[in-house]
């Protein structure tokens, strides 16, 4: 810590409201859109997964291995291809995504009880009708749980993509922090992720909580 | 809403394979019909193809070859998921939608054929009333909320909901205890009484079979069918080794469990009050000769006890204290199978048949039951059987 730097700046903070506003609208951004894809991504993974159960295999192979390699490693893989843009972080952080939500999906989706499945096709569901009103619904708990932790995974790992330019909060911890080193910025940016994976967690909840009121409902 | 009845469902030489032609048969040539609106139980050991049998029914499993028909129309005829519809579906394990409550569980097939809200709402509450749960308390409660007694009353309430004419029901009650099972059977046969569906039952266990079966199927390994007669029939004259090993040595006493005090004649009782003349009774006594004893009555005509012959020596009067006491009771509702387990464990051998006011109507005997078990037994077609007579042999 350099010589008269004081433990943290609020004069700074107020100062850099503005900044630190338009990083933490990134950084949700970020985690919105690399979620939201990812799931789309996921759950078809997980409908071809159940269609052609060969597939599983490989799928879960794949989404493992990108999965094991390291973020920064990864951007040096993707920059070729897309640059230095948003694009390179959204792709990196929605291949994170992959294995937690396509392994919570089909968890999920195989949970469904068999007596479930044989009662809905023995009453005359077709396919379609008892994946979404049937399946789908009773899988809802573990799917959500899946977008729990993928959803405070990538908060995490926004911060990362300060490395190719972007960041979000990120760039408040790694690149004003280091430049000149400043604590400040530091202490905003990290508690800043933190409270916003306790919100996002406790919003997913919240969602699930709504939607599955059954699941809650014990014996009498 | 009136309920339709049910219709008759016909299988016509049906043979299910699982491989190629020459692969075992699960289901051989299976040809059977069972008249509108009766129960007909398909048992047998397991691999003997009769929950095959049943799901071919509603397409669940396509036969290879053969036909089923229900009220004259070929199931083929209809895509397999609108004939689902129109034919309801009871498993073991109940399968109530966890996400659903109890109301949109039964629901289910009246909204898959788009009925209006109002006459779905209607409906599901006229069924819960109908199974014995109390719509306005059970209605808006999730499925793991409910026992597993009430759970499967759901699943026949689902069953019902669109007024199927035909009912399947594999192992309904195999998954509750023996008391609830006991229970449940009954209510449904009463169910039964009022909606009158043809319903094919599956089940393992002979007993249920007899019970709950106008008519009962025995496969066997392979999916030959064995025998499809009444239970009393398949009783009395089981028409094959196998048939025979299936329902148990104790079929005699199985029988009797099919039928009930009330189809007995009666033998009339001698009726005494204490202070009558022991000459009197005497007299009367001897005017009845398979009766040994007396029965002696309190002044409101119910049972206190016997009074044997031999003591009926000399005058005066009948002395209370004198009596056997405890005459086994029974009512006319009783099995015969009750009836003689409690026959047995007195030291008379006779029992008393009581109306509804414990008043004596007359007496049963261990004699009486066992003539009711060599009597002929008539089967579905009709045609007498002597007891024990198989049934190829009287063709």
């Amino acid at each position: 810590m350099s010589e008269g730097e004081p433990f943290i700046r609020f004069d700074w903070i107020v100062d850099n409201l503005d900044e630190i506003a338009q990083r933490l609208g990134e950084h949700v951004l970020m985690v919105v859109a690399s979620v939201a894809v990812g799931f789309v991504i996921s759950f078809g993974l997980a409908i071809v997964a159940r269609r052609y159960p060969r597939t599983h295999g490989t799928i879960l192979a794949v989404t493992g291995t990108i999965y094991a390699i390291p973020s920064l490693a990864l951007f040096v893989l993707l920059i070729p291809l897309t640059g230095l843009t948003v694009a390179t972080g959204i792709v990196a952080l929605v291949l994170y995504t992959l294995l937690i939500l396509f392994r919570n999906i089909v968890t999920a989706l195989e949970g469904v009880p068999p007596d479930v499945i044989e009662a809905a096709n023995g009453m005359g569901y077709g396919a379609a009708q008892r994946f979404w009103r049937v399946e789908l619904p009773i899988a809802l708990p573990i799917v959500v749980a899946g977008l729990r932790i993928a959803t405070v995974t990538t908060i995490g790992l926004v911060t990362v993509t300060t490395f190719i330019g972007l960041g979000g909060l990120g760039y408040l911890i790694i690149n004003s922090g280091t430049r000149r080193f400043f604590p400040t910025s530091i202490y905003v940016g990290v508690l800043l992720c933190v409270v916003l994976a306790v919100l996002a967690d406790l919003a997913l909840l919240w969602i699930q909580r709504r939607l599955t009121p059954w699941a809650r409902a014990r014996q009498a | 809403m009136q309920d339709a009845p049910g219709a008759i469902v016909a299988f016509e030489h049906v043979t299910k394979r699982y491989g190629g032609p020459d692969t075992p048969p699960a289901v051989d040539d299976l040809s059977l019909t069972i008249p509108a609106g009766e129960i007909c139980v398909l048992v047998g050991p397991s691999g003997c193809g009769k929950t095959t049998s049943m799901k071919m029914v509603n397409r669940l499993i396509e036969p290879t070859s053969g036909r089923i028909t229900i009220g004259g129309e070929d199931v083929m005829s209809l895509p397999p998921v609108e004939l689902r519809r129109r034919i309801g579906y009871v498993i073991q394990q109940v399968g109530l939608f966890p996400h659903l409550t109890i109301g949109d569980n039964v629901a289910v097939v009246p909204r898959l054929l788009r009925w209006k809200a109002p006459a779905i709402r209607d409906r599901t509450d006229e069924l819960l009333d109908l199974v014995g749960l109390e719509p306005a308390a059970y209605r808006s409660r999730y499925p793991n909320e409910l026992s597993g007694g009430e759970r499967q009353r759901v699943g026949v309430a689902r069953a019902l909901a669109a007024d199927p004419p035909v009912m399947l029901m594999d192992e309904p009650f195999g998954a509750v205890d023996p008391i609830r099972r006991d229970r449940l059977q009954n209510e449904f046969l009463r169910l039964q009484e009022k909606v009158r569906k043809t319903i094919i039952f599956v089940t393992h266990d002979v007993d249920e079979a007899i019970k709950m079966g106008d008519r009962i199927a025995i496969l066997q390994r392979g999916g030959i069918l064995a025998q499809y007669d009444t239970p009393a029939a398949v009783l009395a004259n089981p028409a094959s080794e196998f048939v025979e090993r299936f329902v148990g040595a104790d079929r005699g006493l199985k029988r009797l469990s099919l039928a009930r005090v009330r189809d007995l004649d009666l033998i009339e009782a001698v009726p005494v009050r204490a202070g009558e003349e022991r000459a009197d009774v005497r007299r009367r006594l001897d005017r009845v000769e398979e009766l040994d004893y007396a029965l002696l009555v309190d002044a409101e005509d119910r049972p206190i006890g016997w009074i044997d012959q031999a003591d009926l020596t000399g005058g005066g009067p009948i002395d209370a204290e004198a009596a056997t006491p405890g005459a086994p009771t029974v009512e006319p509702e009783t099995t015969l199978r009750d009836a003689l387990s409690a026959l047995l464990g007195s030291s008379v051998q006779l029992g008393v048949v009581v109306d509804d006011r414990g008043r004596a109507i007359g007496l049963v005997s261990v004699d009486a039951i066992g003539e009711r078990l060599r009597a002929p037994v008539r089967s579905a077609d009709g045609t007498l059987h002597a007891v024990g007579d198989p049934v190829e042999a009287a063709l």
